[in-house]
């Protein structure tokens, strides 16, 4: 099951500069949660300190609470500990490229340890499935390699790769911008039915895919969160003008 | 400021539906100015006039339908859009009232000229100007002025219920009249429709505007 997530006063910073302002907000479990806003506002580092990634920059900074199922991710718990609870795709699909599909999968069980084979053969199955895969994989998985796989495909199995360590939370960052259409649609898709198992929270530019996906959607500016509400009211009518002017196109 | 010609688009959208506003605006005082003075040839031009504004509220249907799907507009900009589609309905429907008064003004000149004591010129004044104030909302953006002329409709009503009163007394006293006090009823309650109508665009009105949605008093009842 997914996990809610609380945020409390979060700041970030690269060096000097400022870049996340006093972030508070409540990302519900077993939902998307959409997070919109121009290029620079701040959208992407804030995923990145929801599993403590922004951190492993060396000049990057974060102050304030993260709280997931109740538990401060940055007091009470070890950066591998929440990347294994929160797991993140990215917006270019990475497969490792000299290993196979299997093995991609496997890859983050790996670093584990103690599972024999066919357990990890058991999971690595049922990610391909919950990610919408398997079938196009299923007589393939273990000879070929990840990168033979479409853009699409590719990132269904970074899709499946984030899911084999069963996390509670799925951050993805643009997860669909490099992808066709029809490619985009089945992730669409796929959160749709991910929901159920997980908590989503997904960076995009693309509005009409946050008001296809997202129950909540959040709109950052200049490293504030303007508004936060549910998607319905952020897109029919929005409460702040910032909000308006942005998903209307009068700025950006 | 981006998405500049999206926004010239809607603009342009706006200025269809004034002159589909214009259209129907003139139709109805024609109705009305036929009625007042008994002047047929008026009614014939209302006639001529609503081949015109079908047309013209097919054409800003068809705009808006393309703007939904090629700009997927949001927030205030599709609310706009969904407010010129019902305000396009509603004036397309007081053309036809306009019509619908004009044909019972023909009936009323065909028939005996009788006295009957009501006071249709000040309830179509009521009516006309309701739309004539709904429409300058829209034109001003101002969700305050359409209020106003939601207050005004129960006004209307109320006249109209007045001239029903007097004329189903008229119809059982004067059966002579009869005929003219039936068109009479119902040029009355073709002005109560446009009342109605006008209700609509300025409740549209503050749609578009406010976001609020406040048709059969649902802000009251929350």
């Amino acid at each position: 099951m997914g996990a809610a997530i609380e945020v409390n006063n979060l700041n970030a910073w690269y060096g000097s500069n400022h870049i996340l302002h006093n972030i508070g907000i409540s990302i519900p479990a077993n939902q998307a949660t959409a997070l919109i806003g121009p290029s620079g506002c701040g959208k992407s580092t804030f995923v990145r300190c929801l599993n403590r990634m922004h951190e492993t920059n060396p000049i990057a900074r974060v102050s304030g609470s993260v709280r997931l199922g109740g538990i401060d991710l940055y007091s009470d718990m070890e950066p591998v500990a929440v990347r294994r609870r929160i797991g993140m795709v990215f917006q270019r699909p990475n497969p490792f490229p000299t290993m196979s599909i299997f093995e991609n999968v496997a890859s983050g069980l790996r670093l584990s340890g103690g599972l024999r084979r066919r357990q990890m053969e058991e999971i690595c199955e049922r990610s391909l499935r919950r990610a919408a895969l398997w079938d196009e994989v299923k007589d393939i998985w273990k000879k070929r390699s990840g990168a033979s796989l479409s853009g699409g495909q590719q990132q269904r199995l970074c899709i499946a790769r984030a899911l084999a360590i069963d996390p509670e939370v799925l951050l993805m960052d643009e997860p669909a911008s490099a992808l066709d259409p029809i490619s985009t649609s089945k992730i669409e898709d796929l959160i749709f039915e991910l929901k159920a198992d997980y908590t989503i929270v997904i960076v995009t530019h693309n509005m009409q895919q946050a008001a296809r996906v997202a129950e909540m959607t959040g709109f950052f500016l200049n490293g504030y969160l303007v508004e936060f509400d549910a998607t319905t009211k952020i897109f029919t009518n929005p409460a702040d003008k910032r909000t308006e002017d942005y998903i209307t196109g009068r700025f950006g | 400021m981006t998405r500049i010609r999206f926004h010239q688009n809607l603009d342009e959208l706006k200025e269809k539906l004034l002159v589909m506003a214009g259209m129907a605006e003139q139709a109805i005082q024609r109705a009305i100015e036929a009625y007042r003075t008994a002047d047929v040839s008026l009614c014939d031009l209302v006639a001529q006039s609503e081949p015109a504004i079908n047309r013209m509220e097919r054409e800003i249907d068809q705009r808006a339908l393309d703007l939904l799907a090629m700009e997927q507009p949001m927030a205030i900009d599709l609310r706009f859009i969904l407010a010129v589609i019902k305000i396009n309905a509603d004036l397309e429907r007081v053309g036809d009232q306009a019509v619908n008064i004009s044909e019972r003004v023909r009936d009323l000149q065909a028939g005996a000229p009788v006295e009957l004591p009501v006071d249709i010129p000040r309830l179509a004044d009521m009516a006309a100007k309701m739309v004539r104030n709904a429409l300058q909302a829209f034109i001003d953006g101002d969700p305050a002025a359409a209020e106003r002329v939601l207050t005004m409709d129960d006004e209307v009503d109320e006249m109209n219920r007045s001239v029903y009163r007097t004329l189903t007394r008229c119809l059982e006293d004067r059966p002579e009249a009869a005929q003219q006090a039936l068109n009479v009823l119902l040029i009355a309650r073709n002005l109560e429709r446009v009342g109605d109508h006008a209700t609509n665009i300025a409740e549209d009105v503050i749609f578009w505007v406010r976001g609020a949605d406040v048709r059969h008093h649902v802000a009251a009842q929350n």
